[in-house]
């Protein structure tokens, strides 16, 4: 055992991203330092274009690292397991399949599929919420819908690390709230690490036990805050000055990266 | 209550809240529109039929033409137009000199068994030439060029090297047919949506878990597609493959009739080939629907 409970760990990570056009190399994160202890829930924010997805990528071993160690318990990450999986931006649902196929689809990848997936998959479809649904095509869900059997299809997998990638972004204002509460009751039920990557800073802050925000590209961590609000939450913390004090911190620190990288990108056109 | 009111028979509410049985009129409107396009087809097909008779009728009836004021409407000869009723004459003859089994045997042989080899040739080769980017490299420009050229300009070769017989029709039929079938598989492959494929890799699946549970299915509509357009070019090869040089078939039949004058055995065998291409057709559609459950229902 490991004294200190650290489950991800990020030294000097440099991630290249290459140009298919150019041929050239982008760096599109640079020197990322962090410790995701387990059981947290991390919010990382940044501008558009920063490289939090990239980062994010990286983590599920979707992508190689340039430089510097990425640690899962230690073990450096080279491609993607079953101790992390992750919840698309997009609902990446297999159209051909129904709500309990595509929930038991990471379980049948990873060859865990067997006669008790239907039931998991039955038990994950009630925590998300959506009774009724286990034998209904994609195409008759709702895009909040939709996300819902997304984050059950990864929570099947039983994984050590939820990764989340701006999975309410495409959604309406009160939807996502709805599935900002979801998240963490069925957070709360399962006490995952979470990395969850967005560019609303209220549902960063609303969600996160620590918020990071990372520069504009090159992404670096320029600022790393832990939030000390009380859990349960529920939406009217979002009206309590200490919550919003932590969005106007947050607020003002991307602000001067938007600005940054605008001025630079005018200097170079 | 003795007698059932007709609000008995509304919908239950449904388990879910979510959960709810269309109204009853969407239905019936549904069911009222499927039926309007099949009578309308229906009868615009009879009234054709039925005005093509007549031109026989005015054939038989005024042999010298119908004078209407200045103009004399005369019917073209059954030679140049048999009508319906001549063509299943024909048919009828057809069949009881007992060559139409003969002849469906061969054709039916040559089709089947080219079509069939396209097919599994089509999709494997397409599924691979879609996936790997190098065989494409190496086999687009055969594709592209036995693409471009009719086939059926083949057949001269064809004939010189597997003869007369329905081997050179089984190679024109083949031919005919694969392109259009592994051109659309490795199109369908090709326009896979890239979420998908990130989504398996990130559950750690391998190239074949990938191929099985991605690429396959998501390419079943282009397959589809490519399926329905190898079943046109696959009658074509057998019908001017057996028009050009053959001992039997359907089309070697309607050869020999139309060197004799026979145009209602012509038109006979012209509705032997159109309702194999609507059959094969017909059961392709079956299976599409089959295949496509999880589409959306267009309103």
């Amino acid at each position: 055992m490991r004294a200190t409970a650290v489950k991800l760990e990020a030294r000097r990570v440099a991630i290249h991203y290459r140009r298919q056009r150019s041929g050239l190399n982008l760096i599109a994160v640079d020197g990322v330092d962090l410790r995701v202890d387990e059981g947290e829930f991390l919010s990382i924010v940044g501008p558009s274009g920063c490289g939090k997805t990239t980062f994010l990528n990286a983590v599920d071993g979707l992508i190689p690292i340039a430089s510097g160690s990425l640690l899962l318990d230690g073990n450096e990450i080279s491609s993607p397991g079953p101790d992390r999986a992750m919840v698309f931006q997009q609902p990446s649902l297999l159209p051909w399949r129904t709500v309990t196929r595509n929930v038991v689809y990471g379980l049948e990848m990873q060859h865990r599929a067997g006669r008790e997936s239907r039931e998991t998959a039955a038990r994950l479809i009630d925590l998300v919420g959506l009774q009724g649904f286990a034998d209904a095509w994609p195409s008759e869900l709702s895009g909040g819908m939709q996300q819902r059997v997304n984050l059950a299809r990864a929570l099947a997998t039983d994984p050590e690390v939820l990764l989340l990638d701006e999975p309410f972004a495409a959604l309406d204002a009160q939807t996502r709230e709805t599935m900002q509460q979801e998240l963490l009751r069925i957070w709360g039920a399962t006490r995952k690490t979470a990395i969850f990557i967005t560019h609303d800073i209220t549902e960063a802050v609303y969600l996160a036990d620590r918020v990071i925000v990372f520069t504009a590209r090159p992404g670096r961590i320029k600022l790393d805050v832990k939030i000390e609000l009380p859990r349960p939450r529920d939406l009217r913390l979002k009206r309590d000055a200490r919550f919003i004090d932590y969005e106007r911190m947050i607020w003002e620190t991307i602000r001067e990266e938007v600005i940054r990288s605008e001025s630079r990108g005018q200097a170079i056109a | 209550m003795a007698t059932q009111g007709p609000f008995d028979t509304v919908a239950q509410p449904a388990e879910s809240e979510w959960l709810v049985q269309p109204p009853p009129e969407s239905r019936t409107r549904e069911r009222r529109g499927l039926s309007e396009s099949t009578v309308i087809g229906f009868a615009a097909v009879v009234i054709f039929f039925i005005l093509w008779q007549g031109v026989g009728f005015v054939r038989t009836t005024w042999p010298d033409g119908v004078s209407l004021g200045p103009i004399t409407f005369i019917a073209p000869s059954q030679l140049f137009l048999p009508a319906p009723l001549d063509v299943f004459k024909a048919f009828q003859a057809y069949v009881q000199d007992g060559r139409i089994w003969k002849d469906m045997a061969v054709s039916g042989q040559e089709l089947m068994t080219g079509y069939l080899a396209a097919v599994v040739l089509g999709i494997v080769l397409g599924l691979l030439v879609g996936w790997y980017k190098r065989l494409r490299y190496a086999l687009d420009p055969f594709i592209t060029f036995l693409y471009a050229t009719p086939r059926i300009v083949l057949l001269p070769l064809f004939i010189i090297w597997f003869g007369i017989g329905v081997e050179s029709k089984i190679a024109v039929v083949f031919l005919g047919a694969i392109f259009a079938i592994l051109i659309n598989t490795a199109a369908g492959v090709r326009n896979l949506d890239a979420n998908l494929i990130k989504v398996a890799r990130s559950f750690g699946a391998s190239d074949l878990q990938l191929f099985r549970t991605i690429a396959l299915p998501g390419s079943v509509p282009f397959i589809l597609t490519g399926l329905r357009l190898g079943i046109g070019h696959a009658l074509t090869g057998v019908i001017v493959g057996e028009l050009v040089a053959a001992q039997f078939g359907v089309g070697q039949m309607m050869a020999v009739a139309g060197a004799t004058f026979q145009s209602a055995k012509v038109f006979a065998g012209l509705f032997i080939i159109a309702g194999t291409g609507m059959l094969m057709t017909f059961t392709l559609q079956k299976l599409e629907q089959r295949f496509e459950a999880w589409r959306p229902r267009p309103n």
